[in-house]
């Protein structure tokens, strides 16, 4: 099946059996391996992506449902002189350990940042409790998301 | 510029926020297959064969069995477990035979086109089976090791004690659970074996690739990739996984990638070890301890592996935080027909101090006494032996870390407004269930304290045996005017921030900038052996080696800009003229006072202890018997932090996975294997699951310790977690567990046992 869809900003038209999964195509031919599989089953959370900016887990999307529609991952998430300040908050607040499942979280806390730019804690925690982190226990990733917030009130109000 | 002591931002930060950094199923190479694993449906059985579909199209699948294995071990502690099982599966999901296929489709259905031929043997599935000796399955006895401990006159003390308590206390496996499965690709060319993969420990891996395939050193290239959690369960797995996929490479004559999937990565690779702790303990009114009789036993499962060690730390943690004037403990670990349990986080602390903080709040039970006053009263100090008689130097900072948790979790008033908890409310005084529909849900508060150790490094002679190595090359910089230092140690990152903390270390110790000092990929052709990252020994141990590496760098450069002149980076190049680098190799040497006696197992069993106190507050629902933690102070005695945010990332994750053990995580085995294999089904805590952390850092410095005094924290974490949080039910609710887990459905049954 001819799928089009906008990837990360870009048109992209590639065929693909309808069925296969989202997360097939996103690190097998379109070569982006920032998404990440830990259990396949839509648990994990690592392979969050946004279809139409909506958080999804990309193991559990086929090809076939992208077609026409917008496709955000955290190789989209970049501004054009580097990381996002979310990127960057979670660098600096400790908010990713091991890293693997660093992309999923950004993408469930950029789709929450999006539709509600001041979001309290339980707002937070209610918006990434879709993705497992083995490594932090949750302060240092929810820290890193309030980071964010903080620094873009400043920004606003400055 | 003091960099020891600074948040700085984790140096690999930027790649892992980015998704370019590479994880093991992200690299590739021409021409690689996909690699599966055939295992054993059953526990216990002789194979007979192996049959292959003749309706199945075998064209391009490669298939290995037991045949093609050069020697057919996994080189660890013993070599009583094959690569692949050739005469007798031991445990389910034993691997049986090998395949690689074009693609993971493909793959699938070659696995499926073969059936192993097992007749089956009866399975000693548990641990009394396993003594009683239904079948025998390892050695003479089915025993895999026994330590003894022995101060004073335990019996004699305990029966002349005017408190004489006794409990057993057990806790059941865990999975690690790490994010990123098992995985790892391999390849031969003309220089032999290469594997870069999802590891901990490169040189466990170099060992059993030479050991299978008799190659010498220099033959054999163990690489680590970006590596997503470990928490012990990459400790010696990837070895096994390794010596398969390097047999499908060998026989295919490709490239093999062999990534487990979540299912097969919980059935099949080691579990925390499930123990049952005997404790019987003697000590006055006034609830002064005197003595304490200790008996461990432990499901090693179906090899060897690294029971021995996990069972001796178990042994050597089991007296607790406490001070004991006789102590005598046993330990002793049996086979069964399960798959082999390993490492993990912890490595048998965590269950022997689960079963003594649950003895310790039994005692001020039957005392009525505050339990953590109780606790403080018999707090180990300097100056105090442990059970191996272990005379504690220095750095016991565990009282003041009572003393934070006490403040900051505001105990004393909590203990006194919620009352004295377990023994005023007995569980029959419960109030009835209310009907659907009633009032609402009928909660219960309470607050919880333990309090607990952990020694850091390996245990008695381990580091002098092991001589870990760490080089620092000083290399010219792409500038060639600024030179630059480039740290080469084999230990890894998965997470915890060694590459950030190394760094940090050798910058402080040559000052210079961080973005001078880089961190060679731990790769075997690369780096020496500095042993694995594994007791919490990367930061205290490693570190303190790599700091003396950068110290004699600095100091032999500023030798010669006193000699010659000029700055810092002046002499450095003149050091380095006519040479590509100048290099400073440092092994660890092993304290001269430091003396363990294996025979006697008596002695310093570790360099030093890191210390920490927990305390939960939680709220139970008294008609779901669910917990819900309100809160949890975590204060830690970590000598000193060299990275105070990356530190309190350990503990805080530690700890979740510690109150994820008591709370949500339980493996259902049934005839040797796991029913809920699955993330749908083995559930681990998630953002709402978790607690608001405070966690208290006191910096009670170790003599020895890099930058300034560290300790090794990674495992004290795990240790404490669980017992707060059970204590902090029991003063909720009256339910008293003294095993794990803590589930809605073990309360339920807890509370109804009772009444």
């Amino acid at each position: 099946m001819r799928i089009a869809f906008v990837l990360n900003g870009r048109k992209r038209t590639l065929d693909a059996p309808p069925l296969a999964r989202l997360l097939d195509l996103l690190r097998g031919p379109l070569g982006l391996t920032g998404t990440k599989e830990g259990c396949g089953e839509g648990e994990c959370g690592s392979c969050t992506v946004l279809l139409d900016g909506v958080p999804v887990n990309a193991c559990l999307v086929a090809a076939g449902q992208c077609d026409g529609r917008t496709v955000l991952t955290v190789e989209g998430l970049g501004v054009k002189d580097g990381l996002s300040d979310l990127q960057d908050a979670f660098v600096k607040e400790g908010g990713a350990q091991c890293g693997i499942c660093t992309p999923g979280f950004l993408m469930a806390a950029h789709a929450l940042l999006t539709a509600n730019p001041q979001p309290g804690e339980g707002e937070i925690r209610e918006s990434i409790a879709g993705n497992i982190c083995r490594c932090t226990g949750y302060q240092r990733i929810v820290e890193s998301i309030r980071h964010a917030v903080k620094e873009r009130a400043s920004r606003e109000s400055g | 510029m003091a960099l020891v002591g600074r948040s700085v931002p984790r140096a690999d930060g930027r790649a892992k926020v980015a998704g370019t950094a590479r994880y093991v199923d992200d690299l590739t190479r021409p021409g690689v297959l996909f690699g599966g694993t055939l295992r054993s449906p059953m526990a216990r059985g002789r194979l007979h064969g192996i049959r292959r579909d003749p309706a199945f199209d075998w064209a391009g699948v490669t298939v290995v069995t037991a045949e093609d294995v050069p020697v057919n071990v996994v080189a660890l502690i013993e070599e009583d477990q094959p690569v692949l099982a050739s005469d007798e599966v031991r445990h389910a999901h034993e691997p049986i035979a090998l395949v690689a296929a074009e693609d993971p489709v493909r793959l699938a259905r070659a696995l499926r086109a073969l059936t192993p031929e097992i007749e089956p043997l009866p399975p000693v599935l548990t641990v009394a089976d396993a003594l009683a000796r239904k079948a025998q399955i390892h050695g003479p006895d089915n025993v895999f090791a026994t330590y003894r401990i022995s101060k004073g006159d335990a019996a004699g003390a305990i029966a002349s004690s005017p408190i004489r308590l006794k409990g057993r206390y057990r806790t059941p496996h865990q999975e690690q659970l790490y994010i990123e499965p098992q995985g790892m690709l391999a390849f031969w060319d003309a220089g032999g074996a290469h594997l870069v993969g999802s590891l901990q420990c490169p040189f466990y891996v170099h060992k059993g690739v030479k050991r299978t395939f008799s190659l010498d050193d220099d033959h054999v290239d163990v690489t680590q990739a970006v590596t997503g959690g470990g928490f012990g369960g990459k400790e010696e797995y990837p070895t096994l996984l390794a010596l398969h996929a390097l047999l499908l490479a060998k026989k295919s004559g490709r490239p093999v990638k062999m990534i487990y999937g979540r299912q097969e990565d919980i059935e099949a690779t080691t579990k925390r070890h499930p123990c049952e702790v005997t404790i019987e303990s003697g000590c006055d009114r006034e609830g002064n301890l005197s003595a304490v009789s200790i008996r461990i036993l432990m499901d090693g499962g179906a090899y060897v592996t690294l029971t021995p060690v996990v069972l001796s730390r178990a042994a050597l943690h089991a007296a607790g935080a406490y001070r004991w004037e006789h102590a005598a403990i046993e330990a002793v670990a049996v086979a069964t027909n399960t798959p082999p349990n390993g490492a993990f986080r912890g490595f048998g602390a965590p269950q022997t101090i689960w079963a003594i903080e649950r003895h310790m709040d039994r005692i001020a039970r039957e005392l009525s006494a505050d339990p953590l006053e109780l606790r403080e009263k018999n707090l180990l100090r300097v100056g105090d032996t442990t059970p191996t008689g272990q005379f504690l130097k220095e750095s016991v900072g565990v009282q003041r870390c009572v003393e934070e948790a006490r403040k900051a979790s505001g105990w004393d008033k909590k203990r006194a407004a919620l009352g004295a908890g377990a023994p005023a409310r007995p569980v029959s005084a419960l109030p009835r269930r209310t009907a659907p529909g009633g009032s609402a849900p009928r909660k219960a508060r309470g607050i919880g304290a333990s309090v607990f150790l952990h020694g850091a490094g390996f245990t008695g002679s381990g580091e002098r045996r092991l001589k870990g190595c760490v080089a620092i090359d000083m290399l010219r910089g792409s500038s060639g005017k600024k030179p630059i230092f480039r740290i080469r140690t084999a230990s890894t990152d998965i997470g915890q921030g060694t590459e950030t903390v190394f760094r940090q270390i050798a910058a402080e110790a040559l000052w210079v900038s961080m973005d001078r000092v880089e961190f060679a990929t731990p790769s075997t052709s690369v780096v020496p052996d500095s042993g694995p990252t594994v007791a919490s020994r990367t930061v205290m141990i490693v570190g303190s080696i790599v700091e003396r590496a950068a110290r004699d760098l600095f100091a032999r450069t500023e030798h010669e800009r006193q000699k010659r002149g000029g700055s810092f980076d002046d002499a450095a190049l003149r050091l380095l003229a006519g040479k590509e680098s100048v290099v400073s190799e440092k092994t660890y040497e092993t304290p001269e006072d430091l003396v363990w006696d294996d025979e006697k197992y008596r002695g310093d069993a570790y360099p030093v202890f890191a210390w920490g106190c927990d305390i939960a507050e939680v709220e139970v629902d008294l008609d779901t018997f669910e917990t819900t933690v309100l809160g949890f102070w975590s204060v830690a005695d970590v000598g000193k932090a060299i990275h105070p945010l990356l530190c309190k990332g350990q503990i805080e994750g530690g700890t979740l996975q510690a109150i994820g053990w008591a709370l949500n995580e339980k493996l259902v085995v049934k005839d040797g294997r796991i029913l809920n294999a699955r993330m749908a089904n083995y559930i681990v805590p998630t953002s709402l699951d978790a607690p608001r952390f405070t966690t208290v850092l006191v910096e009670d410095p170790y003599s020895r310790g890099p930058g300034g005094g560290a300790k090794g924290i990674g495992e004290l974490p795990m240790d404490g977690g669980a017992p707060a949080i059970a204590a902090a039910i029991e003063h909720a609710t009256g339910i008293v567990r003294d095993d794990l887990p803590l589930l809605p459905e073990d309360l339920f049954a807890a509370r109804r046992t009772a009444m």
